[in-house]
């Protein structure tokens, strides 16, 4: 499996620097996200009950996580593509690892997140975001957002493996996307939103994400705040995995 | 020795209701075997579960009930040493657009188990071998149709397979490039000992490659055997009559029908065929029932059963009718 994995990621890689246009698409549309809702939420800062004194800062680890859940709805294209050809029947018909094809797609799809997640970092800090905690953060959410990609990739490829349309896809992920952005605290600080967001948030594996971020990035960590989300985080990521990998069984029955 | 590379009993495949449409069963009880190094054709109108035998045997997609054994294994019980043992080239073409000719073959191969240097040295050779050398660097999108086929073909033989499924493989290549091919397969299945189902389209490309052919419609094999025996099964000649008006009221059927010596007679738009036992006998006497009439004729000619005599014979259809309904 692990062999069959590192030859899917490396189809997959080959295939995305031959798509300058989607590269450059995939970096700008973080940046103009952050830099828009910094402007937009700017004036929140001011109200009561708001920690961080900067928002930019508050925001940036967010959009790294809304990125990451947005970038990796999209994953499932590609698999879309391959059953339209007959590169999916080819490929299920032949030795590879069924684990070996959902992981190393994900994993390419992690990398993606990888890049994204240090650009919108790098234009973060470049609009004034700072953070107190030391290098370990950055390495946590570059982890979280990765498992992130990881589990929402793994579920779009599900999903494209199940419905088998590109329209179908990208329907059901911005119906989760959406919510799943907005029911966290990726834009507003949990003790200014209402509490039926808050309860919400508790199961939102997005917001898992964005907690040990924030949490790992500052001054004075919660540490063991920080574990347990990464560790709900990983779980999460693993069962789904799990999940969509068995998918593959389940389209090989409709065809 | 009788060893099938291919044999499959029985098998059973019903698709589940759609949206819009019933339950479908694609499959109603095929037998098929193949013989090691044979090249078996599978010849069937639209529909007719050509594919659906095939993504069974390549243990793609699985069979309601029935068994299949493929180079000696069972699909269902060991479908991993099958598709070690096989190549599979789908109806739709089964190459990554984004990837080169080279970067796909060489990935099939390491998929397969080759190192990194045989995938490589092999994926060269079929390049060559298949005329597609200069253009092994090049991504498979700007290949042409003819030439992202060929590749398919090369993509299903990386690994040496002992038993080759090719799906409708020369459909949209144009007469040259279908020659190759066949002579290719003729090497392969003669010099490899490679054993080869193919599905086809075309009665020529089963009359010129097919060691044996089978006849499938509705989920059944209808007729199976050499094309020359298919051919000799047939008694007599066949007679076909082409009017300068459509026959629409079927008076003209009719009228042929009441001759002695007259088989079963089918009508598509200005021709009619008929089967006959003998044909020098039959002619003049269709030309003079015509002729009693005042029924305008083009032509009659006659001639030996040809395997479109076959298909009609056993699919209740001409093959040229099938193809233009497609
Ligand atoms: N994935 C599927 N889901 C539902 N029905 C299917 C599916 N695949 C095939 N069928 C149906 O099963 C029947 C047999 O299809 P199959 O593809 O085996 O035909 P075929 O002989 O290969 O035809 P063609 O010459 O058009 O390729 C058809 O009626 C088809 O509509
Ligand atoms: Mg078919």
């Amino acid at each position: 499996m692990i062999a069959h994995t590192g030859l899917v990621f490396g189809r997959w890689m080959r295939a995305s620097y031959r798509q300058p246009a989607l590269i450059a698409f995939t970096l700008v549309q973080p940046a103009i996200w952050l830099l828009l809702f910094g402007q937009l939420f700017q004036g929140v800062v001011r109200l009561p009950g708001f920690g961080d004194s900067s928002y930019i800062a508050f925001l940036t680890p967010g959009i790294v996580m809304m990125t990451a859940l947005m970038t990796s709805g999209w994953s499932g294209t590609s698999f879309v593509q391959d059953m339209e050809r007959g590169v999916m029947d080819r490929m299920l018909a032949s030795p590879v690892s069924r684990g070996g094809l959902m992981a190393g797609q994900l994993l390419s799809n992690a990398t993606t997140t990888l890049i994204q997640t240090i650009l919108v970092f790098a234009i973060g800090i470049a609009a004034g975001a700072r953070y107190d905690g030391g290098i370990v953060g950055y390495l946590v959410t570059i982890v979280a957002s990765m498992l992130v990609g990881t589990a929402f990739g793994s579920l779009s490829n599900a999903v494209a493996l199940l419905t088998r349309q590109q329209e179908a896809l990208i329907g059901i992920s911005q119906f989760v996307s959406l919510p799943l952005t907005f029911m966290s605290s990726i834009m507003i600080d949990p003790t200014v939103a209402p509490h039926w967001v808050n309860v919400a948030a508790r199961f939102n594996p997005v917001d898992w994400a964005t907690i040990a971020a924030r949490q790992s990035l500052a001054a004075d960590p919660n540490w063991s705040s920080v574990w347990r989300h990464c560790l709900y985080l990983l779980a999460f990521t693993l069962i789904v995995g799990w999940l969509s990998t068995r998918a593959f069984r389940t389209y090989q029955r409709s065809v | 020795m009788a060893t099938h590379a291919v044999e499959a009993v029985e098998l059973v495949k019903t698709y589940p209701a759609g949206r819009k449409n019933p339950p479908l069963r694609a499959l109603d009880g095929l037998t098929v075997s193949v013989g090691e190094g044979v090249v078996l054709g599978l010849l069937g109108p639209n529909g007719a579960g050509k594919s659906t035998t095939v993504k069974i045997l390549t243990t793609l997609s699985r069979a309601d009930s029935g068994t299949a054994v493929v180079a000696g294994y069972d699909v269902n019980r060991s479908p991993d040493q099958v598709r070690r043992s096989i190549g599979y080239v789908p109806q739709k073409s089964s190459s990554d657009p984004m990837a080169t000719g080279l970067e796909n073959l060489v990935l099939s191969g390491r998929i397969f188990g080759l190192s990194h240097q045989e995938s490589l040295q092999r994926a060269r050779e079929l390049l060559e071998r298949f005329g597609l050398r200069e253009h092994g660097s090049r991504p498979v999108k700007t290949y042409s149709g003819g030439m992202q086929r060929k590749l398919d073909v090369a993509l299903g033989l990386v690994h040496r397979p002992k038993v080759l499924f090719l799906d409708e493989p020369t459909t949209g290549l144009d007469p040259e490039a279908r020659a190759n091919l066949w002579n290719e397969v003729v090497r392969l299945s003669g010099q490899e000992g490679l054993t080869v189902l193919l599905t086809t389209h075309y009665l020529e490309e089963a009359d010129r490659l097919a060691g044996q052919l089978a006849i499938v419609d509705h989920g059944r094999i209808v007729a199976e055997g050499t094309p020359e025996a298919l051919k000799a099964s047939l008694r007599g000649d066949s007679v076909h009559v082409e009017l300068v008006d459509p026959d629409t009221d079927g008076t003209v059927r009719a009228l042929l029908g009441q001759l002695p010596g007259i088989g079963e007679i089918v009508v598509e738009g200005n021709t009619l065929r008929a089967r006959v036992d003998r044909g020098a006998t039959a002619v003049p006497a269709v030309l003079g029932a015509l002729e009693d009439k005042a029924i305008p004729v083009v032509a009659v000619t006659v001639s030996r059963p040809s395997l479109d005599d076959v298909y009609l014979q056993h699919t209740g259809r001409s093959f040229r009718v099938a193809e233009e309904a497609a």
